[in-house]
Parts: structure tokens; sequence; C-alpha cells
């Protein structure tokens, strides 16, 4: 393919990541070149395709809150990546390092001693002035020294070819797990390049954090042993707890945070799922509380706490702060470390670095004033012309000004602002970032150039800062090529370091796996994550049913008349009432009462609704019925599949957004005919999905609860269908029931005629094979809970129900399955009663109550 | 001087609370004007873990948690405390002008270090341009710093109504600057913000006052309450505490609990539960001279 190089944008007076000023292609960007010059136009067309499909297929999204098309937005990546030299490599990554160790220097100083407060190194109103400073944090004692435990840092790099640092990220960096991302997709589609230019991998960098983590969890796991000694130490090999705590599905990247969870096999949780008893953070899990030892957080710190800080928040842990002095658990950043996302901290950072490390910066940050120091405020002014404005805290939230897009007024305005609370803001330099190239998907020459910035990222180790050999480039969006956001409308890049070939990544710490971190996976089921698994089982099935039945209705109205169905359409109908779709005869004579406007007129006889009626009422029991709808089941799990992405594929989660989306483009007024179609395709993606559940899901207790919940709801609803069903008259035709219970295929297959009761009954009570049947279900619900009984080491769950199943296998099928029987009826009966009994016991123990270590009381 | 007080909460919940996490601020602190000579913390029902430390400002703060079942939640704070007699108006030294004052709080970096952690907005306080120039008012030109606080204190006790109906704990200082009504809470914040506002240091101050029954009337049993007020940084006299509810720079009659940047620092007591439903508060402060 040939690459128009002199058709490329240039601008002089910015740094050119691909090109120097003599329009050669620099040294380690050639091997890149090549392949996009010899490559044919198809194969880049396939890449872009290649990336476009798997960021949909990962579902890597990104939260945007001002957007209008709903709350995730596709990823947008470049297929190009970004590349840098490993000699160039090696000094940013020295700076960062260097950065973070100053950093977490001050970070400690200020939650401790102070000295640099009372020495007069830092205006007071750094510190005192933000609103990040939490009072209650300070003097925590840090494992280590450490309480910056990720750090991030935005750099960008100035025309002369020098990088400079833009700001920093000390609360809980975002965007590891996306570069992490990145590099899966992009190494994919430049699985050649990627091999020969021998990229630094990331995995090193990932295993450094978690061993790091996992080092210093077992020394909060000592100490918890040490303070309550009825709290087990753990043993050799054991690995300590370590949570990523979430704010929840719809924080912006709620995505990334399910990616790294699932990468670092860490359990995700939210703040409900912990809680703090006896100073120690518990995990709520359905075999009790365990002990959280480390605790990497997503949650802002003033969120963290509602005891200690923002008695507002709903998705902190009460009394967190207290057992992270207590030294009990580590929480990674500690809390209070936003103290350290502040503009204005740039300008000190020189005389902070003499005065900690005795060395200068090694990366220097574009120049910054606080206007807070008068000289400052008065250069700043006199210099505003060239200057970006921005808030001093992050509690101030105003965006940038570029002072350049002002005109004489609002500069004066501007000015005026700044003498008035000199404190709130810093000016900095405006940056000229470089250009780096871009694949323009949509234009007729492919590669074009945008402005380029770089976060990297360091995790603290026992040993010092790693280095992430990478990060996340992105590239400002059309928008303003002076901002780069992905909030508006950025885009990003995998980031190649190329290395030289003694690179390895090696973990600093040792870590064995014994036989006994195999097993532990299970006891980290969060009572939340196993709750959603029960109910996803159950709505899944409940919907399958509604489904079934809702089209058995219809079926009736439009195939048969109003004679023809005249012996089998009350029990339908009933069945229809039992489950809020159609009015029952009390409802129907109230609403007639109303309508007669004569409280004296008693109406005895039946109301009889025409076939029109009863067509509204189904349309409406579809699609539109407050909270009762076919509809609002879809809904339902929707949400719930929501708070079980990390479990789900994306297969499944695709067949469930389609299925929602189907639901809500119904037309106004929907017919019979549309209605039906819509129940069709509903059904066909439950049953997709119920099969993929089954599939592809480990057998885990996750699993097990999903199936219970799956198998409790088809018991339920067999029970229910057939006490109505066996009061029908007996000349019925039975074909209704067998296509209810899905078991009609079989029916034909095995007897080849008109149903009758005895075989019927009998598939659909007795067979085994058949997996609607009542036994089938039975039989899998005794073996789910006594596995799960086994494992709890308390109540049977499986005893009720076990019974049912003995006395359903005692029953004697010529002398009980027959139109009528009342033995069957009571056993029917019977067995729901215990079925709820059962679910109750599951819901009791596991999901919502948590039990208290007996040593508590 | 010495008292006795005794402060009662109580939480009466609709429904059953299964977990109470309580953080309070009701041990009072030692300063060079207070020594308090004895006191208890009384909880019901019976705590399962409680800690007492002392938190960022040198308030004892007491925490305690409940893991029965309960639906009713007393807490009783009862001490002896003996007040040392304070310097009144004419026995403090000449205060330097406040401009002199608020350059060094804001410019002399590392002086003051105890002071600069109550120079800024905090979560009940924020500064406004409106909040300066209702302090300049007071705050001319030259003059000196805490005879400009009194003026202030005078003047916000002689504009101001108190009104126990007209505001809440989340009223903005906004709010009560116009309608000129509001509690000792109210107040004190509306103070602290004003001297913050034009870079002068604070502190809000929670504890009791003696209240004098009217014409000799014996004296009732939990009529007094929680009182709030305001302490100006000098940096030659030190803390001063005025109080602008009752328009007095404090001697003896006010018994000091905790100090912070505003009431958030030091609530009395505040918590979480699980469970619980609507909620019940009922309190009771009776404080006793005893000689």
């Amino acid at each position: 393919m040939q690459l128009i190089f002199n058709q490329l944008p240039f601008f002089d007076d910015h740094y050119n990541e691909m090109v120097d000023v003599a329009g050669n292609t620099r040294p380690h960007w050639s091997a890149m070149m090549d392949v996009l010059s010899h490559d044919e136009p198809m194969k880049m067309r396939q890449r872009v395709e290649t990336v476009r499909r798997q960021v949909r297929d990962n579902g890597v999204t990104y939260n945007v809150y001002a957007d209008t098309h709903g709350l995730q937005r596709p990823w947008d990546l470049d297929v190009l990546p970004f590349i840098l030299p490993h000699e160039e490599w090696a000094t940013i990554a020295a700076a960062v390092a260097q950065r973070a160790t100053l950093l977490n220097k001050i970070l400690i100083d200020i939650y401790g001693s102070q000295s640099i407060l009372n020495s007069g190194l830092l205006p007071a109103a750094l510190v005192h002035g933000h609103a990040g400073f939490l009072r209650p944090s300070h003097g925590v004692q840090h494992q280590d020294g450490i309480a910056l435990h990720n750090y991030a840092v935005d750099i960008a790099r100035a025309p002369n070819g020098q990088w400079w640092v833009v700001s920093d990220r000390t609360q809980a960096p975002t965007g590891a797990g996306y570069a992490l991302e990145n590099r899966t997709i992009i190494s994919s589609v430049f699985p050649d390049l990627f091999r020969d230019l021998n990229i630094q991998r990331l995995s090193g960098f990932f295993a450094s954090m978690r061993d790091s983590l996992s080092y210093w969890g077992r020394v909060c796991a000592k100490k918890q042993h040490q303070s309550i000694p009825e709290i087990a130490s753990l043993s050799e090999g054991e690995q300590p707890l370590i949570v990523i705590l979430t704010p929840g599905p719809y924080n912006e990247t709620y995505h990334e945070q399910s990616y790294l969870a699932g990468y670092l096999g860490f359990p995700l949780v939210q703040g409900s799922d912990l809680t703090v008893r006896n100073n120690v953070v518990w995990l709520k899990t359905i075999s009790g509380l365990k002990p959280v030892h480390v605790i990497l957080r997503r949650l802002d710190d003033d969120f963290c706490d509602p005891l200690a800080f923002n008695p507002d928040s709903l998705l902190g842990v009460a009394g967190l702060n207290a057992v992270a002095k207590a030294g009990h658990v580590l929480i990674a950043n500690a809390l209070g470390a936003n103290l350290l996302q502040s503009g204005a901290l740039l300008g000190f950072l020189p005389n902070l670095s003499q005065h900690f490390l005795g060395e200068s910066l090694r990366m220097p940050s574009v120049a910054t004033w606080w206007c807070g120091e008068p000289n400052a405020l008065e250069t700043v002014i006199k210099n505003l012309q060239n200057l970006v404005i921005k808030p001093a805290f992050p509690q101030i939230q105003e965006f940038p000004i570029f002072v350049e897009d002002l005109n004489n007024e609002e500069k004066n305005a501007l000015i005026a602002k700044l003498r008035a609370h000199p404190n709130n803001y810093i000016a900095q330099e405006q940056v000229k970032l470089s250009q780096a190239p871009v694949w323009n998907k949509d234009k007729q020459t492919f590669l074009g150039t945008a402005a380029i910035g770089l976060r990297v990222y360091a995790c603290a180790t026992p040993n010092g800062y790693a280095i992430m050999p990478g990060g996340l480039a992105r590239v400002a969006g059309a928008k303003d090529e002076r901002v780069i956001n992905m909030q508006r409308g950025g885009m990003s890049k995998d980031t190649w370091i190329t290395a030289s070939h003694m690179t390895h990544s090696v973990s600093l710490l040792r870590r064995t796996t014994s036989s006994k971190d195999l097993v532990r996976g299970n006891t980290y089921l969060s009572s939340r994550m196993v709750e959603n698994l029960y109910w996803f089982g159950r709505y899944l099935m409940r919907n399958t049913h509604q489904a079934r039945l809702l089209r058995t209705a219809i079926r009736f109205l439009l195939e048969f008349t109003n004679e023809q169905r005249a012996i089998e359409w009350p029990t339908v109908n009933s069945l229809c009432v039992i489950y809020g779709f159609l009015p029952s005869q009390t409802q129907l004579k109230e609403i007639k009462k109303i309508k007669a406007d004569d409280k004296e007129t008693s109406v005895e006889s039946n109301v009889d609704l025409s076939d029109e009626e009863i067509e509204a009422l189904l349309i409406n029991a579809v699609f539109f019925n407050k909270n009762q709808s076919f509809a609002s089941g879809i809904e339902q799990i929707f949400q719930l599949a929501f708070n079980l992405r990390e479990r789900l594929s994306t297969d499944n989660w695709r067949i469930i957004n389609q299925m929602s989306q189907r639901l809500k483009q119904v037309s106004t007024h929907p017919n019979l005919s549309e209605t039906l179609t819509q129940l069709d395709e509903a059904n066909g993606s439950l049953v997709t999905l119920t099969g993929f559940t089954l599939d592809g899901m480990t057998r885990d207790q996750g699993w097990r609860f999903m199936s219970i919940g799956r198998r409790i709801e088809r018991l339920q609803f067999l029970c229910t269908l057939l006490q109505q069903a066996l009061l029908m008259p007996v000349e019925s035709n039975l074909e209704w029931l067998l296509s209810l219970t899905d078991s009609i295929v079989t029916y034909r297959a095995r007897y080849s005629a008109q149903p009758e009761w005895l075989p019927v009954l009998d598939l659909i009570l007795m067979d085994e094979n058949n997996p609607n049947s009542m036994i089938f279900q039975l039989k899998g619900l005794v073996k789910y809970l006594a596995e799960i009984s086994n494992y709890d080491h308390g109540e049977r769950y499986e005893s009720g129900l076990a019974e049912r199943l003995a006395s359903l296998m005692a029953l004697n099928p010529d002398a009980a399955l027959y139109h009528g029987s009342s033995q069957l009826l009571t056993w029917l009966s019977e067995t729901y009663q215990v079925s709820i009994k059962t679910s109750d016991a599951l819901s009791l123990r596991f999901f919502s109550v948590t039990r208290v270590p007996h040593f508590f009381k | 001087m010495r008292y006795s007080v005794e402060h009662q909460t109580e939480y009466l919940y609709e429904g059953t609370v299964t977990l109470s996490q309580q953080i309070a601020h009701l041990t009072p602190r030692n300063s060079n004007t207070q020594f308090c000579e004895k006191n208890s913390l009384l909880i019901s029902p019976a705590v399962d873990e409680r800690l007492q430390h002392i938190d960022y400002f040198g308030n004892f703060t007491d925490f305690f948690a409940i893991y029965n079942p309960h639906k009713r939640l007393t807490v009783t704070s009862s001490f002896l405390v003996f007040l040392k007699e304070r310097p009144n108006f004419s026995q403090l030294q000449m205060s330097p002008a406040w401009e002199n004052v608020k350059y060094s709080l804001n410019f002399e970096h590392g002086r003051h270090q105890d002071a600069v952690n109550y120079l800024f907005a905090s979560p009940k306080v924020t500064c406004s341009e409106q909040l300066a120039n209702f302090a300049r008012i007071s705050f001319w030109q030259g003059r000196s710093l805490l005879e400009a606080a009194f003026d202030l204190t005078q003047r916000i006790f002689k504009e101001f109504e108190f009104d126990a109906e007209a505001t809440d704990i989340s009223t903005p200082l906004a709010e009560v600057l116009k309608n000129k009504r509001g509690v000792c809470q109210d107040f004190a914040h509306l103070m602290i913000a004003s001297l913050r506002s034009i870079g002068l240091a604070c502190r809000y101050v929670s504890g009791y006052i003696l209240t004098i029954p009217a014409n000799g009337a014996p004296r009732l049993v939990g009529a007094d309450a929680s009182h709030a007020w305001v302490s100006v940084y000098c940096p030659i006299n030190g803390w001063v505490d005025f109080d602008p509810t009752n328009n007095c720079l404090v001697q003896q009659d006010h018994i000091t609990v905790a100090w912070g940047r505003d009431f958030s620092d030091v609530s009395p007591m505040h918590g979480m539960v699980l469970g619980g439903g609507k909620q019940k508060l009922k309190v009771s402060v009776t404080v006793t001279p005893l000689n």
C-alpha cells in the first residue's frame, strides 16, 4: 500500500513522534512503516475490523455520564500502537519511579509529622485548604512506609523532544486495565511485528502488583491474628484475601474494574459486601464472614467510610478507616491519597525533591504557577495570554480555561476571579503536544496525526516502585486538539516499548501455589453475587414459563373459536390469572360494580370477557403492565445480568442486550401476531441463554445457586400448572399441557397418538430422562442442595425436597396418575410449600443475613 | 468554678436495629483553662466494641458498636469539670492589626502551625465575598484583631434573632445571613465563615453553657442544651473565645467539650445503624454549678 507522507498535516512547532525534522522515519518506527507500506490495503482493513470487533465482543466500554445514548460507549482504540524505543523508555521509567517515591514521601509526611509544613517548604493552603486532606486518616502507620501503592502520571512531549509531567494521579489511578486490554487486542493484529520488535510484556507489572499486595496482606493477616487470636493465621502458601472495591456498575470505569478483577483473580466487591466488626474488615460470603487483608480501591477517599468521612456515602464501609489505623487491613491507595492530586503542588516539587531525595527531578513538570503566592499571581496576570487556568484543588469543579480563547471582557473577569480567590487556581503553560500517527478509518488518506499524551503506571513493591513497560496512550479528539480526555471524545492507543534482548520481566517476590489455593476460589463468592446468580436462574426460568403461557393463551385465541376452546380455556385463563396476566373474577366484578356505579347491585353471575377484551389484556400483559408485564421481567434479567457482568461471557451479554432492546422497540399498538413474534423471539433468546449459562459457566458454588434457582422456579411452575390441569374436564385436549412443559416432542416420539392422561402425567412427573419433568428437577435440587450443605457444615438444605422425591418415587402410577387424583393434588401442594421453605432457608442463610463468627458473641 | 454536667442522648427506633456503629464527642478535653476531674460515658444496651482515641484536633473520640438487636439507644455522659479564670477584655494584651495577622497566617509559611488548620473553608463553612463584606463592617483598615472580632460578635447578637424553628443542620449560611435567624450553631458558623473569608483563623467550639433561670425559679434538670461558640486566633493572646449567641467574651460559664473546624468535626454523636426505620431523638443536658 502506498503511504502518502506529504499529505500528512505537519506542525512545525510540534514534535513529530514518527518522523524527524529532516523528514526521515525515526528508527523505532521503521519496522511498522515497512509493514504498513508493504501490506495490501485489504490487510489493514481487516486489522481495523478485528480491533473493532474485539472491542465490541470483549464488551470494552467506558461509561460516559453525559452520554444521552445510554450508559455505555464502546472503547475507542486506534489500530496503530504508539512505539517508544527502550533507551528512551528507561529514562521515562526512572523519572516516574523517582516521582512516585517522592510523592509517597510527601504523603507520609503530611499524614504524619508534617515536617514540610512546619518548615514552610509547603504552604498550609495546599494541605489544609484541600478538601482531600482527611484528618481522621492522620497518624496511620503504613507498612514499609508506603501509602501510595498505585500511581499514574500523565506525561507529554514538548517540541524539543523532552517529556514533561502534566498531572499526577494518586487516588485510584484508572486505565491500567484498559492498557492491558488494548495490548491483548493490538498485539493480536500485528503478531509478527510484536514478536520481531520484542515488545516488553505487561504481565510482569501486574504480577509485581499482585505479589506486593499479597506480601503486605500477609502482614495484615498476622496483625489480625495477634489482636484476635480466634482469627486463624494464614498457613504456608495460603494467599491473603485481596478485594477490589468498586463504586458499582454505573461508575465510568466499571468495565475496567471487572476486567482487572478477573485478570488479577481478586473478588470485585461493593461497599455493602463488606462489614467492619471488631476492627477487622470482613467479606460477606456464602460461607460466612471472611477476614479481608487488602482492599484495592476504586472508590474515592471520602466515600470509603461514612463513619469517618462523608456520612452521606452509601458506597463505603463504616469503620474502614479505624481498621486501617489498626493495621488490620491494607488499603491501596491509603485513604487520603487524593491530597496529592493538585496542580498547586507541581511548583513545589523541585525543592521537595532536594529535601527528601537530595536529587533534582528527573522529569520536569509543565511550568505551573499557584496563584496563592502573590508573586506567582502577578506573573500569571502579566503573562496571561499563553496560559491555561485550572482549578488548584479537585473540590473546585471547573473546566480548564485557555486564555487565548477569551476576549478582553472575559479576560478581565478572569483576572478579577484570580484576585478574589487566588488559592483556588493554578496557571500552566500551554503544552504543545507531540503528534503521533493515527489510522483514519473513515478518510481517504489513511495515515493521519493527532496530539498524543501518555499515562504511565507505577506500583509499589517492598523494594521500590515497578513501572509498567507501556501505558495508556491517548490522542485528542477532533473537538479540541488541546484536550486529551476520554470523557470528551478522545481515542486510546496501545503503547509498545521495544526491548533490549536482556530484558526479562521477573517478579521480585516468590509466589508459591499450594493445593490449598486451588480450592479457595469458591469461598470468596460474595453473598450479593450468589443472590444475584440465584435470582438470575429463577428469572430466566420464570420468563421462559411466562413466554410459553402467554403464547399458549394467544394461540388459543387465534386458532380456536369460543366454543372450540370452551373445555380447556377456563384452565388456561386461571393460570393467566395466577401469573397476573388476566384479571380474576373478583377483580372483574369489582370493575363491573364501579362501572355500574351502584354499590347495592350485587354481581352474582360470572363476568364474561369478549375475545377483543382478552386480546387487549394479554397484549398489555406482555408489554405494558407496570411491574408485572413479561417485558418488565426481561428488564429484571437485564439488571441482574448487569450486576453479574464479570461472571457472564460476551455472548451471554449480547443476547440479553438484544432481547431487552427488541422488547423496547415494540410499536405503540402491537397486534396479536406481532406480540406472538416477540414472545417467540424472547423465548428463543431465553433458551439460548439457558444453554450458554449451563454449558459455559464454571461448576462452582455460584453455578449451583443459579441451577437451584432455575430448578426451584420450574418445580413451582409444574406444581401450579398441574394443580390447575388436574381439575380440567377429563375429556380436555392435553396437547397445550405438553407444549407448556416443553415435552411435546418427547411425547410424540414415544406415543405417536393423541395425548392421554396417564402417559402425559408420567412424562411430566416421573420420567427421569425428561429434563422438564418434576422428578428431574427434584433430583437435581437434592444433589445441588446436598453439595451446598456438605460445604456449609450446617443445616441439611436438601432434606425437605429429598423427602418429596422419595414420596414421588413411591407413587404407584396406576393408582395416582389420573385426572383429578386427590393424592396427586395433595402431593403437589405439599411439594410447593416445601420448595418455598427451602428457598427461604437459602436466602436467610446465604443472601441477606451475615453470620457473625461465634467468638463475637 | 466547678460544674457537674450530665448529657443524655436517647434514640428511639421504630424498628429493630441490628447493628449500630457510633462515634461520640462527649468526653470533655482539657486545656489551659479547663480541667476535667472525673467523667463517665454510660451506654445502653451493652456495647460489643468500644474504643477511645484522640482525634486530629486533640479531642477525645469515643467509638462504640452494638451487635445485639435493640430499639432504644441511650448514651449518658457525666463529668465534673474545673474552669480556671480567663482574661477579660481589659486583661487581654493589645492585639495586632487584623491585616498583619492575615498576612502572617497566609504568607509566612511554617509559622502558626496550629492556627492554619482553621484558616480555610470546611464542610459546613463556605467562604464567600458576601461573608467577607459582612465581616469588613467590623474589620476596618488597621483595627486591632480582637476589638474587631468582639464587634462582629456583638453585631451578630444584635442583628440576628435566636429562632430554633428557622434553621436545621443543613441550612446554608447564605440563608442564615439573609433571614437573620438561627441557633447558636448557625451564629458560630456564620462568624467563622466571615472571619475565614477575610483570611483569619478561627475554630468551632462545642460544649455547654450555664443557663440562669429567670427570677429565681428553681433550676430544671435537663433544660440546658449543647452550645457552640467561636475561638479566634491571635498571635499575641492565643485562642480567644467569643460567643455570638450570648454577646460575650467567654469567661467561666462555658464548658468546652471539643473543638474543630466546624460542627462536622465535633458533632456530639453520629453513626450508622442497620435497620431501625424512623428514629426519635431526645437530648437532655443538665449543668449544675458546684460552688
